[in-house]
């Protein structure tokens, strides 16, 4: 089993140095590639889901990102947010998608749980162990070589 | 690879092209292009997302707040995308039931810009 643990300031230019990883790692994990669009994707919501959180609240701690490979691929993603923050996680209905009340962020926030929800069968949204914060655990199966 | 954005005009319509990675830090500058756009005035603006390499939520936010802006102002917002990891996230999203989505831009352009409502072909 290998692990690879990423941190990084919370600000959007490192969203995509997080992405690159978390590709690299799932490709040399044994992922099959018709799966690395959806890896790259998921990853990348993500950690632009802990980015906004942490500016958001003003919360200055790095995000976190830890990949490890074992029987399946795994990726935690961990924000430092007050955990209610994570509530009303929830996909937007069709109708409600270009609603001229809904704001962007909420649109943003919808639509990227939509896509995690979506490319992720093994997602988990969870409290982190200890002190504040969120863990988003996506897990993908790897064909060993 | 960098965001690009390259604009030219199709008879009445305004086609805005875009390249590379539109994600949480190069989607605001698609932001400010498409806010530019309707400010100057262009009513009937096309999106070809054909050299996109990567679309996440908050790339999709910004088509949103740029088809909300122009039906507010009476205009037409359409994309023109034929590829299925791209169409795959409309389809997840539920936003292919939102954007009209065209094959190309010949298909997006050549329709009246009245016809925001009419079942586009790739849709």
């Amino acid at each position: 089993m290998a692990t690879v643990r990423l941190s990084f300031s919370p600000a959007p230019v490192h969203v995509r140095t997080a992405r690159l990883v978390g590709v690299a790692v799932a490709r040399r994990a044994g992922v099959a590639e018709e799966l690395l669009d959806e890896v790259r994707l998921a990853i990348g919501e993500a950690c632009t889901r802990a980015v906004a959180l942490h500016n958001q609240y003003g919360i200055p701690d790095l995000v976190m990102v830890e990949m490890s490979d074992s029987d399946s691929y795994t990726v935690r993603v961990i924000d430092r947010a007050p955990i209610e923050a994570s509530i009303g996680l929830t996909k937007l209905p069709p109708d409600e998608l270009a609603d001229e009340s809904l704001t962007d962020e909420a649109l943003t926030t919808g639509v990227g749980f939509a896509l995690l929800a979506g490319f992720v069968d093994d997602l988990q949204v969870r409290p982190v162990d200890e002190g504040a914060g969120t863990e988003v655990r996506m897990v993908w199966p790897v064909h060993r070589r | 690879m960098e965001l690009s954005l390259t604009t030219r005009t199709v008879g009445e319509h305004t086609v805005l092209d875009v390249g590379g990675e539109v994600d949480v830090y190069t989607a605001p500058r698609l932001r400010e292009r498409l806010v530019e756009l309707v400010d100057g005035g262009a009513r009937h603006v096309v999106v070809d997302l054909a050299r996109v390499d990567f679309l996440d939520s908050t790339g999709l936010g910004v088509l949103v707040g740029a088809l909300k802006r122009l039906r507010a102002a009476s205009g037409s917002f359409g994309l023109v995308c034929a590829k299925e990891p791209l169409l795959k996230i409309f389809r997840i999203t539920a936003l292919d039931q939102v954007f009209p989505i065209y094959p190309s831009v010949e298909a997006a352009t050549s329709t009246s810009s009245g016809d925001r409502d009419d079942n586009p072909p790739a849709a």
